[in-house]
């Protein structure tokens, strides 16, 4: 079957977008369903581990992955929206590839054969398989915003998962279908503090702050991201008096095909991007 | 922090253990022996402020076999493996890979941990998917302040949180209590 042919996949959310960050889980499924794309819930997934799980227990972590290999349907490829996750799930799938004994041990606990066929996708990987940037060519809804990405670290620098992809580029191209002005910028990759957010905030927020401060000076609108956990700590750790709205990629594409339950969505931004959005003209053709 | 690390500078080698590079080697996949001390991880490190040690002085100490040192420094629980350093480094290092080692390494052999609230929080995430299968962020946080004392550290940003419905009140939980106990069983016989 040809990509753009795959009408169906596995879906998994992780725990960040079905808690913290529920709009960009709606906002994601409301963009595949305008797409004619049918996303599958995993049933009953747990957690991907997460960083704690990988930082002190290794074995845990490949078995909180397995369950959740071990749930998806053989002939379907398994979407995941959070980096963080994706690369957690990404890593479990290699490991237990690569060694007999971690096999053995997947196939004993889920009672079923590894799927060495499994195909782990990013999010981004979805929106090029769908054509996203044709589909959306036509709505230049966003012509009088710029903006800069911010993909962290995740994504864009998987370094154990062999001959990963790499997505850099992906917001770029799809924004710049919407109409946007891209602006240059140096924190496009820079961690956002993932747990030291909790345990070291002091420190974290001089870090945000200088982040989202060359955002600012770059003379950007709003900053765009791919993971949940960089928006939720750009969000909370920022204590500048200016603030710049923060999206998240999935929220811009759904309101360019035409979705619109933003309002719900942005109700859940720390910082709300409405009225930015409402200013530059954005909801004029789509409202 | 910068305190202890003009104090690290003047460090007595002994008690080395010459097989310590080589475990670390094994156990992490990837040759820190490679290492010509360029500084390219440390230079990028988001994070280097908050270590006592610097990466590449941990990936020395590994090399001269100062265990003791590198198990009990801020440095391995600091790093959170954004893999910023292995992607400047020159001589292709995993050193994320490196720490992950030697933060499990350190937990097995009881020595003093460098940074314990980091290793608290750690643990209250994974007491968190242990009990529900998912992570519930609001008791993650209630308990990590709480076993620090940080009481009303972040109660503003909590606020915030719950009143944009950030923080879930009640934890997202997984059904298959048994494929969790199997789980978490088969984790702690390793």
């Amino acid at each position: 079957m040809k990509l753009y042919e795959q009408k169906a996949y596995a879906y998994f959310p992780g725990c960040s977008l079905a808690t913290s960050a529920k709009e960009n889980n709606k906002s994601l499924l409301s963009m595949t369903k305008k797409l004619g794309v049918d996303l599958i819930q995993l049933p009953d997934w747990n957690c991907c581990g997460s960083s704690s799980t990988h930082s002190i227990n290794h074995g845990l972590a490949i078995d909180l992955a397995g369950r959740n290999l071990s749930l998806v349907p053989t002939n379907l490829p398994l979407v995941v929206a959070c980096p963080s996750c994706y690369i957690r799930l990404c890593q479990g799938y290699y490991q237990i590839k690569e060694s007999k004994e971690l096999r053995d041990k997947y196939e004993e606990m889920w009672n079923k054969p590894f799927n060495d066929d499994l195909k782990i996708i990013h999010l981004f990987k979805l929106l090029e398989n769908m054509n996203i940037k044709n589909r959306i060519a036509n709505s230049k809804i966003l012509k009088d915003i710029s903006y800069v990405p911010y993909y962290g670290c995740m994504l864009s620098k998987p370094i154990d998962i062999p001959k990963e992809e790499n997505y850099n580029g992906t917001i770029e191209s799809v924004m710049k279908s919407m109409g946007a002005k891209h602006v240059e910028w140096s924190s496009m990759q820079k961690c956002c503090g993932t747990f030291l957010s909790v345990t070291h905030p002091k420190s974290i927020t001089p870090i945000v702050n200088n982040i989202i401060t060359e955002a600012i000076d770059s003379k950007a609108d709003c900053i765009v991201t791919a993971c949940s956990m960089c928006h939720l700590n750009l969000e909370i750790r920022c204590d500048l008096g200016k603030k710049l709205p923060i999206l998240h990629l999935t929220e811009l594409i759904s309101i360019a095909l035409g979705s619109k339950s933003y309002k719900k969505w942005f109700a859940r931004h720390l910082v709300d991007p409405y009225p930015l959005l409402k200013e530059k003209g954005v909801f004029d053709d789509v409202a | 922090m910068s305190e202890n690390k003009d104090k690290k500078e003047k460090l007595l080698v002994k008690n080395q253990d010459m097989s310590f590079a080589k475990f670390v080697n094994d156990k992490s996949g990837s040759d820190i022996n490679r290492c010509f001390q360029c500084f390219a991880c440390s230079g990028g490190c988001p994070f280097s402020d908050l270590m006592d040690l610097n990466p590449n002085v941990v990936n020395r100490y590994v090399q001269f076999g100062l265990k003791e040192e590198v198990l009990t420094c801020s440095t391995i629980w600091i790093c959170v493996g954004c893999n910023t350093c292995s992607y400047n480094c020159p001589q292709g290092v995993n050193i994320p890979a490196m720490m992950d080692t030697l933060r499990e390494l350190a937990i097995k052999e009881g020595v003093k941990i460098g940074e314990p609230s980091i290793l608290t929080f750690h643990n209250e995430v994974i007491n968190s998917i242990e009990k529900y299968g998912r992570t519930h962020k609001l008791e993650i946080m209630m308990r990590y302040k709480a076993a620090e004392r940080e009481w009303f550290q972040d109660m503003d940003v909590g606020i915030k949180m719950l009143l944009k419905s950030k923080l879930d009140l009640g934890p997202s939980k997984i059904r298959n209590k048994k494929d969790l106990k199997k789980i978490f069983k088969s984790g702690s016989e390793k």
